[in-house]
């Protein structure tokens, strides 16, 4: 594994592996303790956090809630994403520079700023705070994810499949339907679930957007203040995690099958095997 | 490259909802910094613009030290958390080889977890071990004389520790991409001509993995700069942020146009830097 018997970077990759996983070991470690204080020796075993979670209707409803805004948000982003991404890519459009640089702001500007100026916005309009503005302040904060992660994907496949189609006869909503769209697909996946884990798991824009009815990660920070239900909450979110876990571990795995398939012939570029997250990363920089 | 109409008709929403729901918003901010005050809706028209907010911020010594504070702690989070991340990044593109996947793979799970249950068991550690007194110890220190710049950080040791943490896989990222870039024969070039390997390491790796070092310390510096919750869940008495002011101003402690203009400093403080950094990135291509 190393070279030149130099274990030193091999031992700091583990160590620091280890401290990373280590919160959230403790957090399992909670979540099956039988108290509601972590004290060592541990006092037993018990599932019966996760059985109260399960009957916990308020705590189900608010995993309802985050569900629903990260459904909406990541289908509105990717959307919105995907033909951005098409049109900056395929078409000679006026100012679509100046486009591309306004739609990644959004990774530049803090949340609480962007939190506090969409407040003013529904304010102003005396529009309710309701799980719609906060899904509406997800789409934004999204859409510079799904716009990268969807070109990514397109820039990789040459237009004349394109052209050729046209040059048979097929419109041109044919020609997106039919060859664009297909072409596109595991991209569009990788950025609904990038964009689906960004809202799921979002509070500062929430805490500024959310009406009554909270989302999971406000919940979340609301029942800190009971010791006693806490246990509970831990044992969601590790169910969650295992949740979240999953769908990356799929997207990931869409994204590598889809790029081995289609993109074989091309020289495949750095990250064409890089985890969905990278891939946002390395089109940003 | 044709078909204007096609091509308006897939980008006009996105422009639209961008100008709707990011750039109104912000510009909104903008003129409701300058109103006096909160009475009557947005649309009340009926009042002077006043630069008095920002006379408030700029005069009023204290917002100005946090807003200060809150950059140096976030400078130092950012940092730390690309110096500890380098070295993950480095054994990920040049020692890990066939298993460099599996190895990003491991490290990247924990940031897919979620930001906020990661603060909160750090929470949870601090409370267990004791180490959550560490914050009220260093009151305790900073009685005894301890040096202003240094006291800033002992009373954030908590928030910086977690926030340190938490961004470590994140920051590995951009590096790991920058370093993966670096065309390998440049490295055996250098040592073909004799450079040992920690001048190569000096002279050819790090200056070509600085675009994704510093494109990592920004992707941690900019949303740490706004933060607010961590040092309220993890954090002492005396950790906070100049957040944790803004968030005050609009929800408790009403005086939305002052908390407008804090916000709108901070913003123009983020993306000046931002934009300097950039422009230092594309200078360092033109002189290469």
């Amino acid at each position: 594994m190393s070279r030149r018997g130099f274990p030193l970077l091999s031992l700091y990759y583990l160590g620091l592996l280890l401290l990373l996983y280590f919160p959230i070991g403790v957090l399992v470690l909670f979540s099956v303790n039988d108290g509601t204080t972590l004290a060592f020796p541990l006092r037993g075993l018990t599932v019966h956090w996760y059985q109260d979670m399960l009957g916990n209707r308020v705590l189900l409803n608010a995993v309802r809630n985050s569900a629903l805004v990260a459904l909406f948000s990541s289908l509105c982003a990717t959307t919105l994403g995907s033909a951005a991404a098409i049109g900056v890519l395929r078409f000679d459009i006026r100012g679509k520079l100046a486009f591309v640089a306004l739609a990644l702001m959004p990774l530049l500007v803090p949340f609480l700023i962007l939190g506090v100026a969409l407040l003013i916005l529904f304010a102003a309009f005396d529009i309710p705070r309701s799980l719609l503005t906060v899904a509406i302040g997800h789409t934004v904060v999204s859409l510079p994810y799904t716009l990268l992660i969807v070109m990514a994907r397109l820039v990789g496949f040459p237009s004349n499949l394109e052209e050729a189609a046209e040059d048979l006869g097929a419109s041109y909503a044919y020609t997106l339907r039919r060859v664009i769209l297909p072409l596109i697909a595991p991209g569009m996946l990788a950025a609904w679930l990038v964009a689906f884990t960004v809202s799921f798991d979002e509070f500062v824009l929430t805490s500024f957007l959310i009406g009554r009815d909270p989302t999971l990660p406000v919940f979340i920070v609301g029942q800190l203040r009971f010791a006693n239900r806490f246990p509970q909450v831990v044992a969601l979110a590790i169910v969650v995690m295992l949740v979240s876990l999953t769908l990356v571990v799929i997207a990931e795995w869409v994204q590598r099958a889809g790029s081995a398939a289609s993109l074989s012939r091309r020289a495949s570029p750095a990250g064409a095997a890089a985890p969905v997250g990278l891939a946002a990363v390395q089109t940003g920089t | 490259m044709k078909r204007q109409p096609a091509g308006w008709a897939l980008i006009g929403p996105p422009w639209g909802w961008l100008l709707l729901f990011f750039v109104a918003p912000l510009l909104l901010m903008a003129i409701y910094s300058l109103r006096p005050d909160m009475s009557g809706g947005l649309f009340n028209l009926d009042w002077t613009p006043t630069l008095k907010h920002y006379r408030t911020i700029l005069e009023g010594e204290s917002y100005l030290l946090l807003l200060g504070t809150s950059v140096r702690v976030a400078f130092v989070i950012a940092a730390m958390s690309t110096l500890l991340a380098y070295p993950l990044a480095y054994f990920l593109v040049f020692r890990a080889g066939k298993r460099a996947p599996l190895f990003l793979t491991l490290l990247i799970i924990p940031f897919w977890t979620s930001y906020l249950l990661r603060i909160i068991a750090w929470r949870i550690i601090l409370r267990t071990t004791g180490l959550y007194a560490l914050n009220s110890k260093v009151l305790l220190l900073d009685s005894f004389g301890a040096g202003e710049p240094f006291a800033i950080g002992l009373y954030r040791v908590t928030v910086i520790i977690t926030l340190t943490y938490v961004w470590i896989p994140f920051v590995a990222l951009p590096i790991f991409a920058g370093l993966q870039r670096i065309d390998r024969s440049l490295l055996e070039a250098a040592a073909i001509l004799g450079s040992p390997p920690w001048r190569s390491f000096v002279r050819v790796t790090l200056p070509l993995s600085l675009p994704g070092v510093i494109a990592g310390f920004l992707m941690v510096f900019i949303p740490t700069v706004g933060e607010y919750v961590t040092p309220v869940l993890v954090g002492g008495s005396r950790s906070s942020l100049i957040g944790n002011i803004i968030q005050t101003f609009f929800g408790s402690g009403i005086n939305w146009p002052l908390g407008s203009a804090m916000a709108l400093i901070m913003l123009v403080g983020v993306l000046g830097l931002t934009i300097l950094v950039a422009r230092l990135i594309d200078l360092r291509r033109y002189l290469e």
